[in-house]
């Protein structure tokens, strides 16, 4: 019974009522109000725009930082399969479509299981700086599960940062124990502050007892979700709301939930694409939901991004995925082979690592600068997207034929920016060309005028010329701001020359269906 | 008068598990099984039996 009473108490300190919240919620804009302590608008992921004391939460943390996420890997550990609610974009029987990959059933961990996964995780990789647990269900519909592997983590791995994302239904209940806990960043999925949108999105909610349905129980989420949002940032909480855009449901809608949050204090705010395949079996993937092309992303990401930082590097990964954003090392730590693994936790040779990348980050940073400096007399109205394949570190370094994805960067005279990245099939398979050939590639880069890599073929170098889509070997090997600002100089030289005639590009296409890694 | 769980239908996510009254659920062999003896479909507990209202896949908790 007392549970019961916990649970209807929608209060605790600061409770508003739901005609405040929207109140607020339309209020909400560029200058906040709510002394959040977000320093100011606009984009970014660098120090440039964020307070000291919230640059050093994020620098080391791939989800939070763009820049950390070239050099830092994450690992979600398995221990919350049990959900509260449900999402039409979500099949249980095949694991969150959205929230983590489908297609492979996920190995369930106990507590004791993840925090040795954790340690011969950390161990191995000594660039892992972030755990997270993400599901497959709502890690605060599983408290005792999560809390406790961040109890045994937080005992014999004290550098490694704690994160959980949450659907929010219960967060407002679990607030105190995860700031007990140092649970610093708290992931918050908002896809509406209007629970008649809510309805098309969520069929259910499991609260108080009981299965609520329609918009009453989107009604009591909204309420939840921003209740709980208030009390992490009121605590200090770095809170990322995560919004999945389905185009005819909440696209333009995502617009006012940006104000919402960012009114509220949610410190970055990180718009996915719909996932929707039929094969998922989602409500969304039976009724022939579509997800966004990727400029449509774009643009709303773009309308956004005014008001907050935007996540634009978010590979929507599983929730047991193990390494640097983009890859998936989970097979390598499967429960088996953890059991087997020698730990040797070594805390001086992670934080060697750690001083490294700060060192190169600087070296990144300048040559970024110095080559911006040269776009100074540049007065072009001109801007481009330029695809880059790496495989981290922050360079380009990978070659044509072994890109898993692109990374996408929009350049003008005011310099490079990440706008997102691009899954694809691997072109190159044992040498040979894949059966689809470099055509799903040039679909999911349509919108770039050039591709930046290690190496390329001349087969596929022809197909992407033909496209429209110039592939560039010059840079291999340089950081990869630097080599986007250099490529694009020498793009308006030759325009100008009349050597190549500058081409407004097109949409592109946001590869759906799950990764497989080969 | 007791529930039963549908193995070809669960996901083993365990969420019936954290919520029924009478502790009737528990992992056996790797699936979640309902002991008969301990349901009481949560009568004089709740409206409706709660494996069946938490549960993500419809028609897996069913009258046995």
């Amino acid at each position: 019974m007392q549970k019961l009473l916990q649970l209807q108490d929608f209060g605790g300190p600061g409770a508003k009522t739901l005609d405040e919240v929207r109140r607020e919620a339309a209020q909400g804009g560029c200058s906040s109000t709510g002394g959040s302590g977000k320093a100011s608008c606009g984009s970014g992921a660098g120090q440039g725009d964020l307070s000291p004391e919230v640059w050093d939460k994020v620098k080391n943390h791939p989800c939070y930082s763009e820049q950390a996420h070239h050099h830092f890997a994450r690992m979600h550990v398995a221990v919350a399969p049990a959900c509260n609610i449900q999402c039409n974009y979500c099949n249980r029987k095949y694991d969150c479509a959205n929230e983590s990959r489908p297609g492979v059933v996920s190995e369930k961990l106990t507590p004791e299981q993840a925090a040795r996964k954790v340690l011969t995780v950390a161990s191995t990789i000594p660039q892992m700086t972030v755990l997270g647990v993400a599901g497959p269900g709502d890690p605060l519909a599983n408290p005792g599960k999560t809390f406790k592997t961040f109890e045994l983590v937080a005992e014999t791995a004290p550098d490694i940062k704690l994160c959980l994302s949450t659907n929010g239904l219960t967060l407002p209940d679990h607030v105190d124990r995860i700031q007990a806990m140092n649970v610093d960043h708290v992931t918050i999925t908002i896809n509406m502050v209007d629970p008649e949108i809510g309805a098309k999105i969520y069929p259910w909610i499991f609260y108080n007892h009981r299965r609520i349905e329609g918009v009453e129980a989107s009604r009591i989420l909204s309420e939840r979700q921003l209740l709980g949002l208030e009390m992490l940032t009121a605590r200090g909480i770095l809170v990322k709301v995560n919004s999945v855009m389905i185009p005819g449901v909440n696209d333009k809608h995502l617009v006012e939930v940006n104000r919402a949050v960012k009114s509220r204090g949610a410190f970055l705010h990180n718009i996915m694409p719909l996932i929707s395949e039929p094969e998922h079996g989602t409500v969304f993937g039976l009724t022939g939901q579509r997800g966004p092309t990727a400029q449509e992303l774009k643009a709303l990401q773009d309308a956004c991004e005014g008001e907050m930082n935007m996540m634009r590097h978010c590979r929507q990964c599983r929730a047991d995925a193990v390494g640097l954003l983009g890859e998936d090392r989970s097979a390598e730590f499967s429960t088996d082979k953890v059991m087997e693994m020698e730990v040797e936790y070594d805390l001086e040779a992670r934080q060697a690592y750690q001083a490294k990348v700060e060192q190169e980050r600087e070296v990144i940073a300048r040559a970024k600068q110095a080559e911006l400096a040269k776009l100074a007399d540049e007065t072009s109205a001109i801007k481009i997207q330029v695809a880059v394949a790496t495989k981290g570190g922050g360079r380009v370094n990978e070659h044509f034929g072994h890109a898993h994805e692109f990374q996408i960067y929009e350049v003008s005279t005011t310099g490079a920016k990440f706008i997102g990245h691009r899954r694809v099939d691997l072109y190159c398979e044992g040498g040979y060309a894949s059966a689809d050939g470099v055509e799903p590639i040039i679909r999911a880069l349509n919108d770039c005028s050039a591709v930046l890599v290690a190496k390329i073929g001349v087969c596929p170098k022809d197909s992407l010329e033909g496209a429209g889509i110039e592939a560039v070997e010059t840079y291999a090997f340089e950081f990869i701001e630097k080599s986007v600002i250099a490529y694009f100089k020498d793009y308006l030289e030759r325009v100008g020359k009349s050597e190549i005639r500058h081409v407004v590009r097109g949409d592109a296409d946001i590869r759906q269906g799950a990764f497989i890694e080969t | 008068m007791a529930y039963k769980i549908v193995a070809s239908q669960c996901t083993v996510c365990g969420a019936c598990e954290f919520e029924c009254p009478n502790a009737a659920i528990s992992m056996k062999r790797g699936m979640y099984v309902i002991e008969a003896a301990k349901c009481t479909e949560c009568e004089g507990h709740f409206d409706k039996p709660q494996c069946v209202a938490v549960c993500p896949v419809e028609n897996t908790c069913i009258p046995a």
